[in-house]
């Protein structure tokens, strides 16, 4: 998720932050609109067309329902994902608090608007080995910008900060990317 | 990559319109035609400096369920145990970190129910307890990197 899951910074943030809604129903036509385009979009200069004749309706279809699917958080965004480890950005750290559950969500939304955080979220603590509530991914070309950074987060949540780490990635050990099977050729529901 | 790449990547990290010329409105902005702008994505993507060119699904929203995990594994152990781990295909991917906790993997299943099977079979079968950290809320996935 960490790469595919990328999103766009603007006014869908509030929607798609809000995991408490049941997810849409797709049917069968949305999710041939996925399948035929978790591969990328087709470069090609009327791209929803080559995707239009995949799945088997007109350019229009398809364009109101990936518009939907925008809408409703289906589609965070139609764009580009940079692979930041090759653009330079080689220290990427995970960096993890604990702060009080109750301002979790308050002060997640500030860390989540810092311009380096990719990733913000609030995951369970497994006390007593692990009291931290609020995850932030940073990103940065090296150890010690990254550690900058997040000096730059501490400052943000002040006392609200009762403990925090950073946790680099030293190692890929698999990295397999998300594919979305059809459901219904599985036979599955 | 050239100052045109870095436009490119900047602008497309913002996301694009859906309309049926999509890449002319786009290079219209960059003030280039639209075949150098599609050539020019798909240079960034085989020369892999984009991951991914097009629609970013939510992959909750379309069903099925992820979670993150981390185990705590000595060092000796971590090829043993990253080869088992690795081994499920519910497991997307898997980053070893510097921490007493340096095993973190993320599960993707369709049902819900899966996680929980699978990491106890994780368990089982490393010896090591799995910590599971399923994302209780989001605020905020995206990244605007200035190239």
């Amino acid at each position: 998720m960490w790469d595919s899951a990328l999103r766009y910074d603007g006014p869908m943030t509030d929607a798609a932050s809000d995991t408490s809604d049941a997810p849409p129903r797709l049917d069968a036509l949305d999710r041939a609109i996925v399948l035929a385009t978790q591969g990328g979009l087709p470069l090609d200069p009327r791209p929803w067309e080559r995707v239009a004749e995949q799945v088997g309706v007109d350019a229009a279809e398809v364009m109101e329902r990936v518009r939907r699917m925008l809408e409703n958080g289906c589609i965070r965004r139609i764009g580009a994902v940079p692979n930041h480890y090759a653009l330079g950005y080689r220290a990427n750290g995970m960096t993890v608090w604990d702060v009080p559950d109750e301002r979790v969500r308050e002060l997640g939304g500030k860390v989540g608007r810092l311009p380096f955080v990719s990733h913000c979220y609030h995951r369970p603590r497994h006390l007593p080995e692990w009291p931290y509530n609020l995850f932030a991914m940073v990103h940065a070309r090296t150890r010690d910008e990254a550690l900058r950074l997040v000096e730059e987060i501490a400052r943000l949540l002040g006392d609200a900060d009762r403990g925090h780490q950073v946790l680099f990635s030293t190692r890929i050990l698999k990295k397999s990317g998300l594919r979305f099977r059809d459901r219904d050729r599985d036979g599955r529901a | 990559m050239d100052d045109l790449d870095r436009r490119i990547i900047n602008l497309l990290q913002g996301g694009m319109a859906v309309s049926e010329r999509p890449y002319a409105e786009a290079a219209g902005r960059l003030g280039i035609d639209e075949q150098t702008l599609i050539d020019r994505i798909g240079s960034l993507l085989e020369r892999g400096l984009l991951s991914r060119f097009g629609p970013l699904y939510q992959a909750e929203r379309l069903g099925g369920a992820f979670s993150l995990v981390a185990m705590q594994v000595p060092g000796e152990e971590v090829e043993r145990v990253a080869e088992i781990v690795n081994g499920f295909d519910e497991v997307a991917h898997n980053y070893l970190r510097d921490h007493r906790f340096n095993i973190w993997y993320v599960l993707a299943v369709d049902d819900p129910a899966e996680i929980a099977r699978v990491n106890a079979e994780i368990e089982r079968r490393t010896g090591h307890r799995t910590y599971d950290m399923p994302k209780l809320e989001e605020f905020y996935v995206g990244l605007r990197l200035a190239v």
